[in-house]
This record gives C-alpha cells, structure tokens and sequence, in this order.
C-alpha cells in the first residue's frame, strides 16, 4: 500500500451559527482546505464528507453530491461519499479516503466533516444524539448519552476511586487550552468549583462536563506521499490508522469502564505506524464528557487503568507535561459538531506537527495520535500522523 | 411641537411564586435558575385578573394622576400578547371601564412584548397630527408559560398606561424609532396554549440583535452619549438581558438600577418596558433624561428618548401609589394555589 499524506487543511470556527447553514459551513471549510494545499478542483479524484445526523439535524440526507456541488466540483462528476458512524463519523472518513489513496484507487482526496446541530431544540438534540446509543435497549427506554456516560463515570469513581475533582479537571484543562485557539467555541478559563456547582448534566456529570452544542465543518485534503512534495513542502504523514468495535449497547459489554474499541483501535494504528505509545508527543481524544477523557488515556495506554483522573489533576497532559492532551481544547471547548469532530482533531494535531499552533505550541512535537469515537464507545478509529 | 407623557398608571398583581418553588415541583434547582436569571420573585395575576382589568388599573391610575377627562381621550392602544378574546377587542372593554367610550378610536395591538410601546408611537402620531387630544397606550399581559418549561421562571404579569399628548407633558418624547426584522425566536401558533422558543437563539440574534442596533441608532439621530442620559430601561424577560445590551451600549447600572423591575416581579411582557419607565418618572426630577428600549419577540425594538420637563413638579405624582409601592404589595404563594389562579388545573365542570 502508497503512505499517504495531508498536505491541506480547513476548519471553520465552532459555535452555534445562527446565520450559517450547513452548505455554508462545509463551503468554508472545504475551500480553505484547498486553497491551504495548492491543488485545483481538477486535480481531485474524490470526495469524502463525515457526517453524523444532517438527516435529523437539518432533515437533510444524500449529502455527498450536495458538498460536491457547493464546493464547486460537481461537473467532475467524481465519487462522493458521506460516511456515518455516529460522532466517529470524521476519522472513519478519513480511514475511507486514506485507504483510497493507499490502494492507488485514487491520487488526491478531499476530507471532510460537518454538523449543524442548532437548528434544533434541546430536547431534539438529545435524542438525536441517543439515537448513537442503542435505540432497542437503550435510547428507547429514556437513556441519553450524558446518562449512559454517567453510568461509567459512577462505575470508574467506584473501581478506581476517581474523584469529582479529579474528572473537573478535564474540562479546566480543555477551557484553559481553548484560550489560545481562535476557532474554538468557549476561549475562556473556567474553575474546578464552577464545574462542580453546575447543573447536573446526568448524576454525577454537570452542563460544565459535557461537551456542547456545536455548527462547525473541517477538511483535509489527502495525496499519496510521490505527489504530496508537487504540492506542499510540509506534508503530515499517516502512518497508522486503526478502528475498533465494541457492543452497540452498554449493558452487552464486558467492563463498563473500558473501551474495548479504542483499545484495539490503537492496537492497530500503533502496530501499523511502527510506532508505541511511548513515541506519541501530543494527542486529541474524544472528551465527549470528562469522564470520556479519562477512561481514553487510559484505553489508549498513555496511563495505567485507573490513573486517568490522577493524571490530568496532576498536569501530566497539560501543555509541557508528559503527554499534552486535547491541545485545542477538545469537544468540550473546541466545540463538538459531530461529524466535524474527528476531522477537526486532525487539523490540530497537524498544526501542532507542523508548528503551527501559535500560543498552545507544544515544543517539538513530531508525532501525534487521533483518538475519535462513537457514542459510548461503539466505534472508536486512531490515526497516528507524523512530520518529517 | 413635541408630543409626550401627559399622565403615566402601572399595576402588577400581588401575588409572587419563587424560582425556588417552581424548581422543587419540577426536580430543579429552582435558586440556581433564579439566581442565573437574576430573578427573586415573579408576579401572579389573581382568579379575577387578566389583560383587561390589570389595563383598566393601569389607565384609571393614569387618569386620576392627572385629573383628565376620560372623554378627552380620542384613541386607546392595548398591546399584549394574552388579550382575553381572539376575536373581540381588550380596549373596548378598558375604553368602557374607564368611561372613554363611545368618540375613540380603538385597536389591539399584538408584537409580542413590544405591542404597548407600538401603542405609544401610533399615539405620538394621533396627537401630533392633531387628531385627537389625547391618547392612551396600555401594554399588559399575564404571560404563559408551558408547565415545566423555562418561561415559567419568569413569565409575569403586569401593565402600564401612558396618556400621549401635546400640553401639560411631563415628559417630552424627543424621539422614536424603531428597528423590525423577521426573526422566529418566540412565538404562539393560534390555538397552541403556550409559546414556544428558539432557546439561546432568543439571544444574540434576537434580543441583542434588535435592542442594541435599536438603541445604537437612537444614539446616533440624537446625538448622544449614554453619558447624556439620567435613565435607561430596557425590555427584561430577565436581570442578565437588559444588564448586558445596556453595558454594550455604555449605560451604567445606576442609570439602569430605577427602571430594572424585574428581579421583583419576573418578565411582564407587553409592561416589562413600561413598567420600568412608570418607575422612573415616579423618581426622576426636571430636565433628566430617559432612554428607552423595548423588545418584542418575532422581533423589533421601538427606542424613545424622553426628557423630564418642569411640569412634573407640580403633577401630583403620589396621587397614586408608585411602581415601587405597588410591587411591595405581595403576598408569596404555593405552586398549588399558582395552578389554580392560572388555571392550570382543570375544575369540575370545565
């Protein structure tokens, strides 16, 4: 198989939009990517959009032809495809474009993941975004994602004593992150008290936990790696890309508390990048809630099972520590347009790579890890990049 | 020629119910709603009281203060958004309650919590044409609010009447403007019990949106300076809203602190703006100059800038109780007794 390259990348603020629509969106993130990698609209061969819910969040399905036109490349008529997998949506896109340039199917491909969740209310929201939960057992019976993700933050505070404090901590740390990036949602400092005073989100987790309501779009722009030095003279290489699959409902699973899908997820992308987690200089995982951050580096094999909350109360994952995690800001400040979410990872962790990450610059950082996932964990995909 | 205040009358229902109260019947934190909202309390209309009769308060206290002649009023403007008929007109009954009837003009108006300032603007125009002597613009409401949902932290009730005239003002209207899109963040199909609402889109793109730009444009055709100013009150469905597009437009809490009504009595709607002005000619003194904002949902905001003239000296403004007399007539009541004076419960035979 041909390595393949990133050699442009796009990404939108995130917010809640009241006056851009999705097309708007998925426009702006589209275009930038491609002026930021130099290529023409003739010079793409595909187009691959990750989306997780456009048809219950602007009742909106059959959405590849509609990127391709608004990004002009319908007269191409070229493949394009949206690729859903709950919030996971974005990384398995990326897995679907890598493979086809790693296949030689394709030369250069674009990228893309975009959500606009505002249009609806609340109560719309939060069901559609359980209907990533098991809709038979779960979804159906009143269960939302922040009470499933509640369920395994109780269940890790009573196996491994994590503590409220120490699950605050992430969402500290995120907000804090999210300062120094002009595209995320929340740039400002939040306090390890005002997450706890919060309102309750689902017992134990508070609103200040959860990541939130976001419209957002991002884009990569794929090459082999013989044709990524035509166009760029940084090229981010994906050395590994690894997915997982675990059981659609909580209750079918072995342990609460792990998530077998990220962990064969990086078993993968780990063993295909030659790399070990040791090597790993900076991540962006999936803080959907911030117990999700903590159960993901743990899974991921950056902490010992159990350590996570320790870990990021102690600083290890700051910027400068030993493993800077969620360097944007993550889902929870960043933002988290859903589909947009795996693919807004990668544009960060290539900004880091590339040395471009301004303020919240981690020194020296060569190689970075993805970390995008499903609902409570049903789908988990990893990417390992690395800068030469 | 300048029209302006001639008399002003607000009333607000005595009964209160808590943030607290309403939160522990829906498994809330109801202080923390009512802190966030910068809301204590919020008024409950009574059994027997409605837009109608909380209007005719309103109108007969703006009479009395300044002993006018209710046949010298030639036009009366309701504005309110829970008029007691769909079909059948609030103003004529406040018209005939304060005996005003039958040479008047007479309409409902409806722009959600904006129609009473609307009311006030077609009367700046009757009297400043000279069709009639006076006029009178009531904005009131017993707002609604879906059990369970956040309206009902703030839904109120209240009204204020402004008798609109050329002579024997107490307060010029210098100038009014308006500033009206089409922007869905609240509204009420016809026959839906309760309204329905864009969340945080009532926010930036409505509220903000509309009372800043409205406000930034009176500024600017007048000339002034928030600093210009003694006064300013702006629509309050809760403390936060009116606090922050003032402090966006320059105010300071003390210019805000007078007209700000809701912390005590919740979001009257159609009198949340009014009811504000009404307190702040209870204390403001001549030559002091007010700003205005209103907002109604759907949207628009009317902006009115006013000063205080001489006259105010000799109006008998304790003839009546103040806004801040009135709203200190509360009595504090349970969940239950507010179910059944909104009539949220069913009784037999309904």
């Amino acid at each position: 198989m041909r390595e393949v390259a990133i050699i442009g990348t796009g990404i939108t603020k995130f917010q809640e939009f009241w006056d851009k629509s999705f097309r708007r969106l998925g426009i702006e993130a589209g275009l930038s990517a491609i002026k930021d990698s130099n290529i023409t609209g003739s010079d793409i061969d595909a187009l691959y959009i990750g989306n997780t819910s456009a048809g219950q969040f602007i009742n909106q399905e059959h959405i590849g032809p509609l990127v391709a036109e608004e990004v002009g490349l319908s007269s191409g008529h070229i493949p394009a495809t949206r690729v859903e997998g709950g919030s996971a949506a974005g990384g398995l896109a990326l897995a679907q474009a890598w493979s086809s340039i790693a296949s030689g199917m394709h030369d250069i491909v674009v990228v893309g993941g975009a959500e606009k969740m505002s249009d609806l209310s609340q109560p719309e929201i939060i069901k559609a975004e359980a209907s990533g939960a098991d809709q038979e057992w779960e979804s159906f019976f009143g269960a939302t994602m922040s009470s499933l993700w509640a369920l395994m933050a109780r269940r890790h505070m009573y196996e491994y004593g994590t503590t409220r404090e120490q699950m605050a901590s992430v969402p500290v740390k995120n907000h804090s992150n999210a300062v120094n990036n002009p595209n995320a949602q929340f740039r400002f400092p939040i306090k390890i008290e005002s997450v706890l005073n919060s309102p309750i989100e689902s017992d134990p987790l508070t609103v200040l936990e959860a990541s939130p309501v976001s419209d957002g779009a991002a884009a990569l722009v794929l090459a082999s790696v013989d044709k990524a030095s035509e166009y760029t003279s940084d090229p981010v290489i994906i050395k590994g890309i690894g997915q997982g699959t675990d059981s659609l409902a909580l209750h079918d699973r072995l342990s609460y508390t792990t998530c077998r899908a990220t962990s064969k997820a990086v078993d993968g992308a780990l063993k295909m990048s030659g790399y070990s987690i040791e090597n790993i200089d900076i991540a962006e995982v999936h803080d959907a809630y911030s117990i999700s951050e903590i159960m993901a580096i743990e899974d991921l094999g950056f902490v010992e099972k159990g350590e996570g909350g320790k870990a990021v109360e102690e600083g290890w994952t700051d910027i400068g520590d030993r493993i800077p995690v969620n360097t944007s800001g993550g889902l929870k400040a960043r933002g988290n347009p859903l589909g947009a979410t795996g693919i807004a990872q990668i544009v960060e962790i290539c900004h880091q790579l590339q040395s471009k990450a301004d303020k919240r610059q981690v020194e020296g950082a060569r190689i970075g890890l993805a970390h995008n996932m499903g609902g409570t964990g049903g789908t988990a995909v990893v990417h390992v990049l690395e800068v030469k | 020629m300048k029209a302006g205040i001639v008399s002003y009358g607000a009333y607000v229902p005595m009964y209160r119910i808590t943030p607290e109260t309403i939160g522990h019947q829906w498994g809330k934190d109801g202080e923390s709603i009512g802190r966030a909202l910068g809301v204590k309390m919020k008024s409950v209309p009574g059994p027997d009281e409605d837009t109608a009769t909380m209007a005719v308060e309103a109108a007969r206290s703006a009479l009395k203060r300044a002993d006018i002649d209710p046949k010298d009023l030639g036009a009366i403007y309701v504005g309110s958004e829970s008029h007691p008929y769909a079909v059948k007109p609030t103003g004529t009954i406040v018209g005939e309650a304060i005996e005003a009837t039958p040479d008047l003009m007479c309409a409902d108006l409806e722009f959600a919590c904006k129609a009473g300032t609307a009311g006030m603007q077609m009367s700046m125009a009757l009297v400043l044409s000279e069709m009639v002597k006076y006029s009178i613009a009531i904005g009131a409401d017993t707002a609604q609010a879906a059990p369970g949902n956040m309206l009902e932290y703030t839904a109120a009730a209240g009204a204020a009447a402004f008798i609109i005239g050329t002579q024997g003002k107490i307060a010029d209207i210098e100038h009014t403007l308006s500033f009206t899109t089409d922007t869905p963040d609240f509204w009420r199909r016809a026959e839906m019990k309760y309204p329905s609402h864009g969340g945080r889109f009532t926010g930036k793109p409505a509220y903000f949106k509309h009372v800043v730009s409205c406000g930034k444009k009176l500024l600017a055709e007048t000339g002034t300076a928030p600093k210009d100013y003694d006064f300013a009150v702006f629509h309050q469905p809760n403390s936060k809203f009116p606090i922050r597009a003032g402090k966006m437009l320059g105010f300071s809490m003390e210019q805000m602190e007078e007209g700000l009504m809701v912390p005590e009595i919740g979001n009257t709607y159609s009198g949340s703006t009014m009811v504000g002005l009404a307190s702040i000619l209870d204390a403001a003194q001549p030559g002091q100059r007010i700003f205005a904002v209103s907002y109604g949902s759907g949207a628009g905001s009317d902006g009115f800038v006013l000063t205080v003239t001489d006259e105010i000296k000799d109006f008998n403004r304790g003839k009546e109780f103040k806004v801040r007399e009135i709203i200190n007539r509360k009595s504090t009541i349970t969940y239950g007794i507010y179910s059944k004076f909104y009539k949220k419960l069913k009784m037999e035979g309904e």
